[in-house]
């Protein structure tokens, strides 16, 4: 039961860095507890909210991605519900979406190979006529 | 977003029989083919045919992180521009719209205006 999710989250604008670093390295021992992998933390730095949450205009976003299975995401849910700085947060299952893009892209590969052997032998047939 | 459409079609009424004639062939059943310049209507102006986006420059994913691309199918006052008139195809106007819904609880989008 490995699925691969993306954790959103903002933290209040006013966090110190390393509070964040530190609320960032407890999801990623929770995360570990649980048997789970975490595949990437980015920050996305302080933008603009669209609208206004809980009287924040601003806010710090945060990306997790984490691999393992539903009760993780529970578990990890729960932690930011009950961490006061995290004004709001949101997970999506990204599994699924990147098995059907890389299946696209794989047929791309499959066609660009297919129409390839005739350029590979033009370039090559052409290339020594350059240098002769 | 409906006004902007509106003028860049009738000021574009000029290079219209060769598209007229190449978007039919490159895209077979596309939307709103049959509502081309009104058919026998006495008014005669030509509206450009609308072609997916997403179909047209190869798109494949459509993210709710990707900002800059949902900006384009979002009104001003933060409604999802319906596919009549953005030409969007169907399948690709549900995912968009999914990414949207997305952006805007993450507070990427707004729900409604900007800077209410």
């Amino acid at each position: 039961m490995n699925r691969t999710y993306e954790l959103m989250f903002i933290v209040r604008p006013d966090m110190a860095e390393e509070d964040q670093d530190k609320l960032i390295s407890t999801l990623e021992t929770a995360v570990a507890a649980s048997s789970g992998l975490v595949k990437g933390v980015e920050r996305m730095g302080k933008r603009r909210l669209a609208y206004t949450v809980r009287k924040f205009h601003d806010g710090i976003y945060v990306l997790l991605t984490v691999e393992g299975g539903g009760g993780l995401i529970h578990e990890l849910e729960r932690r930011l519900r009950v961490t006061e700085p995290v004004i709001k947060f949101l997970t999506v299952r990204i599994d699924e979406e990147q098995k059907r893009l890389d299946k696209i892209k794989a047929i791309k590969d499959a066609k660009r190979k297919a129409a390839a052997p005739v350029t590979p032998a033009e370039a090559a047939g052409e290339a020594p006529a350059a240098t002769a | 977003m409906a006004d902007e459409t509106r003028t860049s079609e009738s000021s574009s009424g000029g290079d219209r029989p060769d598209r007229g004639e190449r978007r039919p062939s490159s895209r077979p059943g596309g939307p709103g083919g049959g509502r081309e310049g009104g058919g026998a209507g006495g008014r005669k102006y030509f509206r450009r045919k609308k072609v997916c986006k997403f179909c047209v420059e190869k798109i494949e994913a459509i993210n709710y992180k990707d900002i800059r691309l949902l900006a384009q199918f979002v009104a001003e006052s933060g409604r999802i521009v319906p596919r009549r008139l953005t030409g969007v195809c169907t399948p690709h106007q549900r995912r968009l719209s999914l990414a949207i819904k997305q952006a805007r609880n993450i507070a990427l989008l707004p729900f409604a205006g900007r800077a209410a």
